[in-house]
């Protein structure tokens, strides 16, 4: 019979990405309400010693394909991998972090051992069905992010989703736990590598990961133009943060596209979020409600974002975070010489 | 060089607006589009095939009333078009949509498949990698570019931190970023001509041999939709009407509240 949690751990340049480790996190939950396993899986070259990370972060048993063939991602190498796994181990649910390279292979694979597959999740639980017993719920964003929808997978193994990066909470990492890696052996053909990578260029520019920031500051068309972003990148500092912004401002070159937060940007969930000349669109708002505590400024005492905020500040963002800052530095320096 | 397009026609969802009292969707008058990141993969089609020659046929599985998509396509320049459409179709995931399109495909030949990343309405980007799946051919996703290299192409592939230049041969299905190609207007001779022409149509009887027909539909869907709901609005906070300086002051006390400093 089908059972246990298989987590996609991916890893980049051998590194294991955080999402992963998000993913283990939550699977612990729900490997709870199963009374089944976490297993952490890792697929790549020479990422065996990597891999012992995940029993920090709360995987049960882990389980790797390492092997050169799966150096840099291919979509059937990697394919090939996955499916040996899922053959031998028969697992209950799979999932996978909805990056670029879960969001290739997963539906690859879903179709190759014929299953379902949800994408981009941003909610799991275990609900008891009367036909089937205990279901993996999958919840997801639909229209952009104006309804959600819950999705079952009820005669079909693994259940298999794709979970939004930065949506769950990785457990905190506890340096005592270790284990064995169990290796998972695949025979690679030429015929496998059907693609072939004639370059590989990493981003030179070192590309600010929002998701990772503990504070936003974040600005929207309210705050006038990019010098905008200037106020709030002061204010950003003082709070030990990094602004953020809305899809009106990158869609009016002010910004920077990675910085994004929303359905089309990213998903982030800081422990402040403080939206600034932000209206709160549901596209906007999809991407930052989990935020911890939201501290909105916005000119239109009617605009969205006070609906999802809690503390709104009707105000001129520009008048009011010129003081906010002053405000902190002065907090700050006080702070120090205490 | 046979080049086939998979389009999907998908409510504009940027027009989409909660009604406020009943917190659902309001459809109607919400116009449909040829979904953005397949309409570039059409765009790029026309360009492979101005350097190559060859053919650009559209595929669209849909309601009768895809027809429009698939005629905006003839008018962008696509040969010919085919419309997969049956009452047995509906209701299909990912995976017996994926079904369906392979088997429509096969009564094609082709070289290359361009389908979009993802579509606007559903988000899944699941249907092309499993398209691929289901004819065994290779899958290159996220392309910002294509060049044809004699029988191969040469895509480059994008990632979040980097991006990887992909040899492939054909047959090769290719999965367009929006930023692969900016879409062409349609000329008035294009429309005139996209009327003239005929939309070919494929039902369950012209393709049962193609396809598992417990496979399709939603009796053949692995998933379906256990309900569908509007997001829970997280539960607004105060607002204040005051000065700046006691609106400073109410979020520095708000800060020191939570610990943020």
């Amino acid at each position: 019979m089908s059972k246990d949690i298989y987590v996609i751990a991916e890893q980049r340049d051998g590194k294991l990405a955080k999402v992963g480790k998000e993913l283990i996190g939550e699977a612990t939950k729900l490997a709870a309400d199963l009374g089944e396993k976490v297993v952490g899986v890792v697929l790549g070259s020479g990422i065996t010693e990597e891999a012992k990370n995940l029993y920090k972060y709360g995987a049960d048993e882990v389980v790797v394909v390492d092997d050169p063939a799966l150096a840099i991602y291919m979509t059937e190498p990697y394919a090939k991998a996955l499916t040996a796994v899922i053959k031998e181990c028969d697992p209950n649910v799979v999932l996978f972090g909805a990056t670029s390279i879960g969001r290739d292979l997963a539906p690859r694979v879903a179709g190759r051992v014929h299953t379902g597959l949800t994408a981009d999740c941003t909610g799991l639980s275990i609900i008891e069905d009367e036909e089937v017993g205990k279901l993996l719920a999958m919840t997801r964003p639909a229209f952009g992010g104006n309804i959600m929808a819950t999705i079952l997978c009820k005669h079909h193994r693994p259940q298999m989703a794709t979970v939004r990066p930065g949506v769950m909470a990785a457990l905190k990492k506890d340096d005592s736990k270790t284990g064995e890696v169990k290796a998972i052996k695949v025979e690679f053909t030429d015929a496998d590598k059907n693609v072939e990578i004639l370059e590989e260029v990493k981003a030179t520019k070192k590309i600010v990961d929002i998701t990772e920031a503990k504070v936003l500051v974040s600005g929207g068309r309210g705050i006038g133009g990019p010098e905008g972003f200037d106020m709030l990148k002061e204010c950003a500092v003082e709070l030990g943060g990094e602004i953020s912004s809305s899809r009106a401002c990158v869609d009016a070159g002010w910004i920077e596209s990675a910085r994004q937060v929303g359905q089309t940007g990213k998903t982030v969930r800081p422990n402040l979020y403080l939206a600034c000349g932000i209206s709160g669109a549901i596209q906007h708002v999809a991407g930052m409600e989990s935020s911890e505590l939201v501290i909105a400024i916005n000119k239109n005492d009617t605009a969205a974002i006070f609906g999802v905020s809690d503390l709104g500040i009707v105000g001129d963002c520009k008048v009011i975070i010129p003081k906010l800052t002053e405000a902190l530095k002065k907090y700050n320096a006080e702070k120090e010489s205490n | 060089m046979k080049i086939v397009v998979c389009i999907k026609q998908v409510p504009d969802t940027t027009e989409v607006k909660l009604d406020p009292k009943t917190n659902t969707l309001i459809r109607d008058g919400v116009p449909s589009i040829i979904n953005p990141d397949d309409k570039a993969g059409i765009e790029a089609a026309l360009q492979l095939k101005e350097q190559t020659g060859g053919t650009v046929t559209v595929v669209c599985m849909g309601p009768p009333q895809a027809d429009v998509a698939l005629r905006e396509a003839l008018a962008m320049g696509c040969d010919d078009a085919i419309l997969l459409s049956d009452r047995a179709f509906g209701g299909s995931d990912t995976f017996a949509t994926a079904t369906i399109i392979a088997a429509g495909l096969k009564t094609l030949d082709f070289d290359v498949i361009i389908t979009g990343r993802q579509a606007i309405d559903g988000d899944t980007a699941q249907v092309g990698p499993q398209i691929a799946e289901q004819l065994h051919i290779p899958q290159v996703s996220y392309a910002e570019d294509i060049k044809v290299d004699g029988k191969a192409l040469i895509v480059k592939r994008q990632f979040e931190d980097r991006y990887h230049m992909i040899k492939v041969q054909t047959p090769c299905l290719i999965t367009a970023l929006s930023e692969l190609a900016k879409p062409r207007y349609m000329t008035v001779s294009g429309i005139v001509d996209a009327y003239e022409k005929e939309v070919k149509v494929l039902g369950f009887e012209d393709l049962k041999n193609n396809f598992d027909p417990a496979n399709i539909g939603l009796k053949g869907s692995p998933t379906n939709v256990y309900k569908s709901f509007t997001k829970q609005a997280k539960g607004a906070g105060t607002v204040l009407n005051v000065t700046a300086d006691e609106a400073v002051q109410a979020i520095m006390d708000k800060l020191v509240e939570k610990h943020i400093i």
